[in-house]
Parts: C-alpha cells; structure tokens; sequence
C-alpha cells in the first residue's frame, strides 16, 4: 500500500515517456475546430474561436498534469472523485442554472461547468477501480455486480432528470462496455437487454419527456414536420448532401453561413466542414478520429494493469460514442441528441472533461510498465 | 495469480471484439457519408438553391395612354413613401421615432399603434409603409431631418396617375387592386400592390399596358432575409396606347356636359375615329388607385345619374325623332315613298280605336319627306312606317348600326335593340301590333339605341353611305417598334347616294331652314355650318285625359319624368367630316337642350381642326364618288 505514492518514474523520464504523437493529434484536432468556428462566425475570432482556444489551452494543461500523475493515485481516489462529481450532479439538479431546457451548469467563471461532462470519465475510473479489485471469479458472482450497477444507474438517472437522453445514454453505454471487457459474462447482457426492451414501452410512456419523444419521432420520419422538429435534421441533410465530394470551400457554406443549419458551431459543427470541405474532408477528420481512437486502443490494450486496461479502453470508448453518436445524428442515421463533436465543437466541459480523459490515457501510456496488485500494491508481484 | 491472467486474455479477446465493432461503426458513418455526398449529392445540391435563392418579381412599368396629339392621359407618377424598418431598433426608440415624425407630417392617429402591432408580426427586415404618396416638401422635410430618425426611409414607387381626372374617365377606366378571381398565370398579379385595369381602355387593354415582369434571382438567408442579387432580367415594359381621342375637345365637351346627365360622342364621319366620348356625370378615376372609401364607394353606386357608367356605350335610350332618318331611307330605298310624295298631316292619325298624336297637336298641313324630317312631322312617318312594317326598319336601322355592338376597344357595350315580329313572338311573347309600327317609326317603344350607335347611324349617313365602325386606338408603341392600327376596309352599306343625299340635305334644313325645329343652334360663320336632327324622346305615357287639359311642360315635371334631349348632327355641311350625338337625359326638348351643346361641339371640333392628322379610310364595294 505505501508503493502506491512511491513515483517510479521521474518527471524527466515520465516526459521522455510520453506519447507526444497522440498530443499531436489531439492539437491538430482543435486546430480543424478552431478554423471551423472562425468560418461559423463568418471569418471571425469572435465570439467562438477566442474561448475555444483559451479552454483548450486550460484542457490541455489539464491533460499534461493528469498525464504525469501516477495512475495508482487515480486508483486510490477513484471513489472520492466520483462521489465528489455525483455530488455535483445532484447540486445541478436542485440548484443549477437553466439554461437550454435542461439543468446542466454550474457557473464557474469562464466556462459554464457540466459535470455531466466529468461524470463520464469519472465513473469509467470508479468501474475500472471497481473491476480492477475484481477476481474473474468474483465477476462470475451477480451479487458482486450489484455495487457497479448502482454506480452506473444513480448518475444516469440523474443525468436522464435532467434532462439530457444523450449523455445518460453514452453513461450507460460506456459502462457497458467496461463491463464487458470486464469479463462479465455474456448471457448477462442478454438478459439486460432483453430486460431493458421490455421496459422500453414503460420508459416511453413514463419517464420519456414530450420533446424527447418527438425527437424519437422526428428521427423516424423528418418529413412529417419539415419546418418545425424535422428542420434541423434535414437541413443538416442537405448541406451535407450538397456539399459533395470536395465541398462549397472554407466559408462559403450556404446552408450555413445563411443560416439555414441550426447550432452550426455546436452540434451541426460537423454538417459545416461536410459542407464547405466535402466528403474529402469529412473523411480526413474521420481519419484522425479513427486514429485518435487506435492510439488509445492500442494504449490500453498494452496496459500490465487491469485498471489501466480498463481505464483507458473506457476512455476511448467516451471518445468513440462522442463523435459516432454526434456524426451519426447530423447525417439522419440516429435521432438528435445533442452530442458534442469531440474537440472541435464549440464548448467548456466536453473539452476539459476529454482532455482530462485523454490525460488519463496517456497517463496509462506512461505507466504502462508499473503492475498494480488487485488491492492496489505492485509489490504483491 | 493465473486467474489474473485469464482475466487478461478475456479482456484482450473482448478488446479485440469491440475495436472490431468499432471499426464497422465507422465503415457506417463513411458508408452514410458516401451516400449523402455522391450518390445523392444532386438532389441535395438542387435542395441547397432552392433553400439559397428566392425569385423577386420586378414589375413593368404601365404603359402610358396618350391622345392623338401625344397628350398624356394616364401616366405613371413617382409614389414617395415613408417607411419604417426596425432591424436592430429597440419599440421605446421607435415610439420616439414616430412622435418625432408625426410632428412633421401628419400621421394618422393610429399609425403608431399599428406599426406597434405590425412590428410584433412581422419579421424584422420588412419595412412598415408609413403613408403613400408624400409632397416634396414632405420629402424634403424628411430627408433632412434623417439623422434624427432612426430606421425611417424614403421609397419611390409607381402610381397610376390620371392627370385629367373625370374629363376622360370613362374611356380610360381606372386601375385597383388585383382581386382573388381575377388571378390567372401571370405571376405579375400576385404582386403586393400590383394593380390592374377594372375599366374602360385600362381593362380593354390590360395585357397590352400591363407588359412583361421581370425578375430578380437574390440569394436569401433563413429568414428570408435578402443578402445579394445574383442575377437580374429586366421585364419589358408596358406599350404606349395612342387613342383617337383628342383630349382638348374632350375636355370642352365635358364642361359642356356639367350639371347634366347624358353622353356625347365625337367622331370622323369617315375613319370612325372616336375623336371625344364623354358620360356625364363622371368619377375620378385617381381615386380608385389608393382605394376607395366604402362610402365614398356607396355614393358612386346609388347616384341615381349612375356616374360609373359609360352612358355613350351603356346607355340605351328611345332615340325619338332622331329614329325618322332611318325611316326615310327605308321608306326611299324600298319605293314606299319618293321624295315627292306628300301627306296630310291634322295632327293626328287614326289607327282602329287608337289616336296617334303629332307633337304639333294642330297638325303640319301637307307633308314631303324633306320637311317632314325638317320640322320632324310625326304623322307623316306614322304614315311611312305603316307601309313599310317594322321588319323593313328594323333591317335598314341594322345597316346603319343599330341593335348590334359595334365592337369599340371599351368593355360593357350595349347592343341597343331593334324590335322585329319574330323578336317580339320570342321576347315578349305576344304577336307584334301595328300600332308599335307607328311608334318605332317615331323612335320610341321597344326602339333603343346607344348614343355612339346614334353617332354611327349619322356618320354612315353622311360620309356616303360607307360602314364606318367606331374605334379608340390609334397607335400601339413598344420599346422597339409602333404599330399602328390596321383598319378593316370599310364597305359599302348599298343605299343610293340620292336617297342618302335627301336625308342629310332635310337634316342641313332642319338648322338652317327657315322652320327648322333647331334653327335657334344654327352655325353662323360661313363654311362651318352643320346639318342635324333634334330628338325629343318620352319617357312616360301621356294619357287620353291628360292631352285633353293640356300636356304638361317639361319644366313641370320631376326630373325622372322628363323627357330625354337628343341630338344628332354633322358638319361641315359641304364635305361632312364630323358626327355628333348628344343625349341628355331628362333634359327636355331636343331643339332646347342637345341642339346647342351639339353646335357649340362641332364648331369646336372644326375650328380645332380636330380630325388632323386624318387617316383616309379604305373603301370598297360600289360608291358614286369618293366624298
């Protein structure tokens, strides 16, 4: 237990560590947010790229200081830190401010905190904790899943009261899969599953606000209401569509720069590059996210700790929903949820609470050697 | 510890399975992306203009009405409108803006609360017309105190402007508002704003003034808002109408016409141009531009002396004696009479019971044709029809256009109607009496006519016998070329020129006769003298009781009651160039009321030389000589 504070590496060496490419790339990718931003607010730092840039500077000092931190100590507080953002979520839930329909934000100065936002990483390293602590034996036994599963269904259902379908679904999701790789087994799923389709009819009529619904409906036929909830949607389909294989050029998005796409610095950010850079560009950002997504694979998958796997693939898995459930609904494939383009939409606490993710993994990059014992002590190796 | 391996190898199998899964996820997206930007780029692509480019309609300016001396008759007058936009003003400075405004022009007291209203309705970026057609020095006013007005501008439109006002209302119509039935292909009518001819040559030639539209492609935002223009097709303007009028006769003639309730028409005995066509009383075509009260609407409609309506075209009246030429020429033509048979005439003729009364209830003694028309001896065509039948006067007065439209360019032309047997067995249903003969053979009864059928009857009289059809338009200019009308040859109508030269030498006497019944409206200056034939036509029966005390004068009776005052005259009197026929409504005796307005109308016309530039006609068919 004392090794746990015991750093192995110096700081010297933790730099030489580091994975600097993935930084790179997390660079690049704000980069290609910034310029979108400066042709959203039609060829102006203002007010988008001005605040863009100084959060991603606060995220990525962020993100250097969690990277250089030794991952046991995350291991350690992985408990408090989330009962700390839980308790978070519940002040936001009495006392927040409103704002967009839904009670998401703590004021804190220059960024509006979700922590909504935080609570994604903060339950992907609780369950990591969690699992890590966990024999495959012990997973096998369903009483030893009830503690994860409470610690998955109490934020979501706050984070769902909110209300906010699309993050409580990337909760539930995430966490499945760290399950998952957690070793539980199959046929569990199964049944959740099958448990959850039957309570989808209940959901519906109960817990399901009347705009959600109609995003439901919306998505399963936008036509039915073209100028009012299928709006957006088919907007976003048609400068997609008529941006074409090399797109309309940097600011000269009709759909967008007319106004015609709805939220085109938030969520429709990536409807605007599809349209003035084409399916050339919206294949290069795919590119650099499906790169993006390997390095953290591959992190993680090299990790010698079950928390480190975990962690990391948890992580990536966030990552991997943000931009597959963000590109998915502004190209009509599944309903709006409002999910952020990942580093590139306009936004505080997605950034700095992805970047913090990222910290991590590159955290788990850098103490990818060190072996952790399942109560938290290398030394038992 | 092996257990932790296991743990390991699961986690690395089940890694591999969702970055497997991943990966197909991301195939998803670039699948969805292919289908969205190749496959189905084109419909998006057309989708994205349509959204980006709206389509203005510019509309043409209206062609301009003209006399034919090139006067302006209708014309397009710059509308200076103040209007309001109030993008990016806050309501407490428009409030402000509006009292400052109001202090300079007047305003209507609820223009600051409908602009309020408006305001909350409309989108920002389309401007509130404050008040339509400014003065100059409302302008003036306005524009200098812009700085102080914040979101007012001054807008140029086009108004459709009558410089003349009622002189000429009727055969110009007016323009209005376009209405919901009245809506076809042409996308120009939809216009906000845009009017259309309802009457008179504005509606007779409503395509021909309206032009083409143009159209402007402006590239738009979500809003609607206009952000450039990306292309502009200029449309083509209305044609200029050049009409026959000559808008200084026109004008003495309605001044001549005041106060009285009847119709004019001026024309060239030989082209058929229309050279003056007034219905009194008239309305002012302006005003039905901005729109008409309901009121001022109501008083048009339930004026008893109908000022809407073209009495010229419209009006169909007993012509009375004015008839008695028709008459003649059928009784010459068919041999009933010549010139020289005679009558006696006690005052009164006996048919069966009934009694039919000269107006010289003391009877004109003998009787020729020449002075029966001269001193407009009923007994003597009581005489005549009787011989002739209603069927034989019924077919000259068609040749000489009667009962029938003469097809002049105006809408709401009446037919007039000549009564014949069949029409009667049809119409009425009753067998045709040979009493009506005598009295369609003084022009009353079921005899009507149209004061231009009166003019026509005249000028085919007097220009040789020759089937003169009245007309308006002179001249068609475009931008490119002027057309001008192409008339239809003229044809003989077959009445012998003797025949036609008794009659119209009877009508020289009836002015310049010593006991011509219109001698007091004779031309005096040599050279210019008329011929002519007053009509004095009753509107009421004078019953067997009443001619026994005494007729009633005129002057006695309600105006309603009063007799009709018809005239009809030519001059000169050696080469007649110009027809005249006058009807005044209820205004009494033809010799006392129509006669001298038709002197005074025809000097006129003479000494203005009004027929000027004439335009030969075409003739054909047999004809003595050219006249």
């Amino acid at each position: 237990m004392d090794g746990l504070n015991r750093p192995d590496l110096s700081l010297r060496q933790k730099l030489l560590e580091m994975n600097w490419i993935f930084v790179l790339l997390v660079c690049m990718t704000a980069s290609v947010g910034f310029a979108m931003l400066y042709s959203a607010a039609n060829g102006s730092v203002y007010p988008w790229v001005s605040r863009q840039m100084l959060r991603f500077g606060a995220g990525f000092l962020v993100m250097i200081v969690v990277a250089l931190t030794d991952i046991r100590l995350w291991l350690r507080y992985a408990y408090v830190l989330f009962a700390a953002i839980l308790l978070l979520l519940v002040i936001v839930e009495f006392k927040g401010e409103m704002g967009m329909g839904a009670q998401r934000w703590i004021p804190l100065g220059f960024i509006r905190l979700q922590p909504s936002e935080f609570m994604k990483i903060a339950l992907v390293i609780a369950l990591a904790r969690y699992f890590h602590g966990c024999s495959i034996d012990d997973v096998g036994r369903i009483h030893y899943l009830i503690p994860p599963l409470l610690m998955v269904a109490v934020p979501s259902a706050l984070v769902l009261r909110q209300p906010d379908l699309g993050t409580a679904l990337m909760l539930v999701f995430a966490s499945t899969i760290v399950f998952f790789l957690a070793g539980v087994r199959l046929w569990k799923f199964v049944v959740i599953f099958i448990c959850g389709l039957a309570s989808l009819p209940f959901g519906w009529i109960y817990y399901l606000r009347p705009y959600q619904k109609a995003r439901v409906m919306t998505f399963l036929n936008p036509e039915s209401d073209p100028l009012g909830r299928g709006w957006n949607i088919i907007q976003s389909k048609i400068a997609l569509g008529s941006g074409g294989v090399f797109g309309k050029g940097f600011m000269n998005g009709s759909q967008a720069h007319l106004n015609f796409l709805p939220e085109k610095q938030t969520d429709f950010i990536f409807t605007m590059l599809a349209e003035e850079f084409g399916l050339v560009g919206g294949l290069a950002l795919l590119t650099l996210y499906t790169i993006l997504l390997g390095y953290g694979f591959v992190i993680s998958y090299r990790s010698h700790s079950q928390f480190g796997r975990l962690m990391g693939m948890g992580v990536t898995v966030t990552f991997f929903l943000y931009v597959f459930i963000n590109i998915a609904m502004v190209m009509g494939l599944i309903p709006v949820v409002g999910v952020p383009l990942p580093l590139i939409s306009f936004g505080g606490s997605h950034m700095i609470a992805l970047l913090w993710g990222f910290g991590l993994l590159l955290g788990v990059f850098v103490h990818r050697n060190i072996l952790i014992g399942r109560r938290g002590a290398h030394e038992e190796h | 510890m092996h257990r932790d391996t296991d743990r390991h190898k699961l986690f690395s199998r089940r890694a591999a399975v969702l970055g497997g899964g991943k990966l197909l996820l991301m195939s998803a997206l670039v699948g969805r992306m292919y289908y969205l930007q190749v496959v189905e780029s084109e419909r998006y692509k057309t989708l994205a203009d349509d959204n980006r480019i709206n389509y203005r309609l510019l509309a043409p300016p209206r062609g301009h009405i003209i006399d034919r001396f090139g006067r302006s008759m209708a014309i397009n007058q710059k509308n200076h409108q103040v209007v309001l936009s109030f993008e990016g003003v806050k309501a407490t400075d428009i409030r402000a803006t509006l009292e400052a405004l109001t202090a300079m022009i007047p305003l209507s007291d609820g223009a600051t609360h409908r602009v309020l209203r408006e305001m909350r309705r409309r989108r920002s970026f389309v401007p509130i017309t404050l008040k339509e057609n400014l003065n100059w020095e409302e302008v003036a006013r306005i524009e200098v105190n812009a700085p102080d007005l914040p979101g007012v501008a001054i807008d140029v439109g086009q108004t459709r402007f009558y410089p003349h006002g009622p002189d000429v209302a009727h055969v110009l119509g007016y323009v209005a508002a376009v209405s919901g039935k009245e809506i076809d292909d042409d996308p120009l009518l939809e216009l906000p704003g845009f009017r259309i001819g309802k009457s008179g040559i504005e509606k007779a030639h409503d395509l021909t003034l309206r032009g083409a539209g143009g159209a402007s492609q402006v590239e738009v935002d979500a809003i609607g808002r206009v952000m450039r223009e990306l292309e502009r097709r200029e449309g083509q303007a209305g044609a200029e109408i050049s009409l026959t009028i000559d808008l200084e006769l026109q004008k003495m003639v309605t001044r001549r016409l005041k106060n009285h309730s009847g119709a004019v028409v001026v024309m060239d005995a030989h082209n058929g141009d229309v050279l003056s066509m007034v219905s009194s009383p008239s309305f002012d075509p302006n005003a039905f531009n901005t729109g008409l009260s309901v009121q001022n609407w109501q008083e048009l409609v339930s004026n008893p002396r109908a000022p809407l309506t073209n009495k010229a075209i419209a009006g169909q009246y007993p012509p009375g004696s004015t008839f008695k030429m028709v008459v003649a020429l059928a009784a010459l033509e068919l041999g009933v009479v010549t010139t020289a048979s005679q009558f006696f005439c006690s005052g009164s003729v006996k048919l069966g019971d009934a009694e039919f009364h000269c107006w010289k209830k003391h009877g004109h003694g003998t009787v020729d044709l020449s002075k029966g028309i001269t001193q407009s001896c009923d007994v003597y065509f009581y005489e005549i029809a009787r011989r002739l039948g209603i069927d034989q006067i019924s077919a000259m007065a068609r040749k000489l256009g009667f009962g029938q439209r003469l097809g002049l360019d105006l809408p709401g032309e009446q037919s007039g109607l000549m009564p014949t047997k069949s029409w009667k067995r049809k119409a009425v249903g009753s067998s045709w009496q040979q009493g009506e003969t005598l009295i369609a053979g003084i022009g009353q009864g079921y005899v009507l006519a149209t004061p231009l059928q009166l003019a026509v009857m005249t000028a085919r009289l007097v220009n040789g016998g020759y089937a003169v059809v009245p007309h308006l338009i002179r001249s068609v200019t475009t931008l490119t070329e002027t057309s001008t009308v192409i008339q239809e040859e003229i044809s003989s109508i077959g009445i012998a020129r003797r025949h036609l030269k008794a009659v119209s030498d009877a009508m020289a006497n009836v002015v310049n006769g010593p006991t011509g019944t219109a001698r007091k409206s004779r031309i005096q200056r040599s050279g210019f003298e008329m011929g002519g034939k007053t009509g004095t036509s009753q509107v009421r029966r004078i019953s067997k009781a009443e001619r026994d005390v005494g007729v009633r004068k005129n002057k006695e009776l309600p105006w309603e009651q009063r007799d009709h005052s018809l005239f009809v005259g030519y001059a000169p009197l050696n080469a007649p160039r110009y027809v005249v026929a006058v009807v005044i409504e209820h205004g009494g005796d033809g010799s006392k009321t129509a006669a001298p307005m038709a002197r005074d109308i025809l000097y006129e016309a003479q000494v203005r030389n009004a027929a000027r530039p004439g335009v030969a006609p075409k003739v054909s068919g047999f004809g003595d000589e050219p006249v």
